[in-house]
């Protein structure tokens, strides 16, 4: 049944239908196993991936390395909660390594995500020290490549 | 000096390829999807690229040997006896060749001449009856049906079986129809085979490339080794086609005598080539599983698509290739393709294009997005429903 998760990760737009075609089970079966998947929150949610470069929406996009003191008996976990439950803030990972967290940060301008780091995120009283890395320009995410031309180029021959 | 003149006649009786005039079209349209190729839409896994990029960083720009690089002989001798269970020595039982095709023409070439007979299931790959002709031999062509789900039956091979047979072709997992033969299938046909003086070229291109269960080896069937000559390659199963690059196994005398037309016409496999083709054997088998699940679903979703449009289909459990039955509609298989074209800019193959008996069917490549053949998919089913 895993394939059905495979499948609706590359194309969460696929129906029930296409998708009991493709894996030959019956749409009963697939209708089931994807709200069995939602309820367990197997399946957290269903988005789009946009390159934001080709629209006029003005965005920056930061990675920040965040250097924390853990808490006594609390680990990471609830600083890094304080953290990723701001708006602005994308993506969380506590990594191994020389730094702790990585915080990826979604804001307006170089500006606005300045001082979100600067107002909201190094005064933590755990932040031990931060460093800003901004996104000059994504060639992939979530592992498709932006400027992928799939336009077939495929030579006519006979085989 | 007239030029078409010097020219011998067997050649000039070669019939231009039934499907030139489709690539013609297509060159001159715009938006065509064309499920009318034979090779995987997936590039090359990267690892595999890469090996091949490596290798002409450190200068290996020279020939290999002319039966191909020992390294890479080894890993194919090892990798046959981890798939398929056949145990070939590298150095005398393996040849590497540029494709499979020619490992089909050597192999045609080094057994049969004028006064020979081939016998050739169809539909199938066109290459078997063109390379046997021009060795002189005499191509015996069986016709298989759809009934039989495209598959050889031992009546039909008695039949065909005559004392000038020399070689019989074994085209499975098969291209156009995608069918396959399972291990009792093969076993009837072995039964038949094995006691007699014939040789057996297998042709398992597409081997890595079935949906229900492995493929299967006639080869690997008591007392068929040594009269079985196994084509196989890197074209289908690694999507490598431009590297021009496959392999045959047999017994050594036969691999001795194939390299001996090899080292005159060739000299060698493309050294790059064989550098990623080693990666490809040793590394490859995550990505092919991959391409082979997406092969799988698109196959899935285009016989469910053929079948809803009420055009029989057989499920075809091997290759590339879906076979539909376009007769329910009244055309001929050149006039579906060259209308569907035309009205609706989808290329598929006339069955006919592989033997006579394709004619009623059309061959449907599902090595395309998938994107693609859901788009095919409505606009054929435009294209049947403004016809019948």
């Amino acid at each position: 049944m895993e394939e059905i998760l495979e499948i609706l990760e590359k194309n969460s737009r696929y129906t029930v239908e296409q998708i009991a075609v493709m894996t030959g089970k019956s749409a009963e079966d697939v209708q089931k196993a994807i709200e069995k998947y939602e309820e367990d929150e197997v399946i957290v949610g269903y988005t789009t991936l946009v390159n934001w470069d080709k629209t006029g929406k003005e965005s920056v996009v930061a990675m920040i390395e965040v250097k924390l003191t853990p808490q006594r008996g609390e680990g990471f976990d609830k600083v890094a909660e304080r953290i990723y439950k701001f708006p602005e803030v994308k993506a969380c990972y506590l990594m191994s390594g020389s730094y702790d967290l990585t915080v990826i940060i979604e804001g307006k301008t170089i500006k606005e995500v300045a001082l979100f780091v600067a107002e909201k995120l190094a005064p933590l009283e755990s932040v031990l020290s931060t460093a800003t890395h901004f996104v000059l320009k994504k060639y992939k995410d979530k592992g498709t490549i932006f400027e992928n031309n799939s336009q077939d180029k495929r030579e006519a021959i006979f085989i | 000096m007239k030029p078409e003149k010097m020219i011998l006649q067997k050649i000039l009786d070669i019939p231009p390829s039934g499907i030139r005039k489709y690539f013609d079209l297509l060159n001159e349209m715009k938006d065509v999807i064309s499920l009318g190729v034979g090779e995987p839409d997936f590039n090359t896994p990267w690892n595999v690229s890469e090996a091949g990029i490596y290798s002409l960083e450190k200068g290996h720009t020279h020939y290999s040997s002319n039966s191909g690089m020992l390294k890479l002989r080894e890993t194919i001798s090892h990798y046959m006896k981890r798939k398929y269970g056949l145990e070939y020595e590298a150095k005398s039982q393996v040849l590497v060749t540029v494709g499979g095709s020619e490992g089909i023409d050597l192999a045609l070439r080094t057994l049969v001449g004028p006064g020979d007979e081939v016998i050739i299931p169809e539909p199938s790959f066109v290459a078997y009856q063109g390379c046997t002709k021009l060795t002189g031999a005499t191509p015996v062509i069986i016709k298989l049906r759809a009934e039989d789900q495209f598959k050889l039956t031992p009546e039909q091979l008695e039949k065909a079986l005559s004392p000038r047979t020399k070689v019989v072709i074994i085209p499975y997992p098969n291209n156009p129809t995608g069918a396959v033969m399972n291990s009792d299938e093969l076993s009837a046909i072995v039964k038949i085979l094995k006691d007699k003086d014939l040789v057996v070229i297998s042709d398992e291109i597409y081997a890595e490339l079935t949906y229900e269960g492995k493929h299967v080896s006639i080869a690997g069937f008591e007392g068929m080794k040594d009269k079985t000559i196994v084509i196989n390659g890197f074209s289908k199963a690694f999507a490598m086609t431009g590297w021009r690059l496959g392999y045959v196994c047999g017994h050594a005398s036969f691999i001795k005598a194939m390299n001996k037309i090899h080292q005159y016409a060739i000299m060698c496999a493309p050294t790059t080539a064989q550098h990623a083709a080693i990666e490809a054997l040793t590394n490859g088998d995550a990505a092919v599983d991959e391409m082979v699940r997406e092969y799988n679903r698109r196959r899935r979703v285009l016989v469910d698509g053929f079948r809803k449009m009420g055009l029989d289909c057989f499920e075809p459990l091997g290759a590339f290739y879906v076979f539909p039955s376009i007769q329910k509609t009244g055309l001929s298989s050149e006039e579906f393709c060259e209308k569907l074209l035309l009205t609706e800019k989808v290329l598929v193959v006339p069955g006919t294009a592989f033997g006579e008996v394709g004619e009623g069917f059309v061959r449907v490549s599902y090595a395309s997005s998938m994107k693609n053949i859901m788009e095919a998919l409505k606009r054929i089913k435009r294209f049947i429903s403004v016809i019948t």
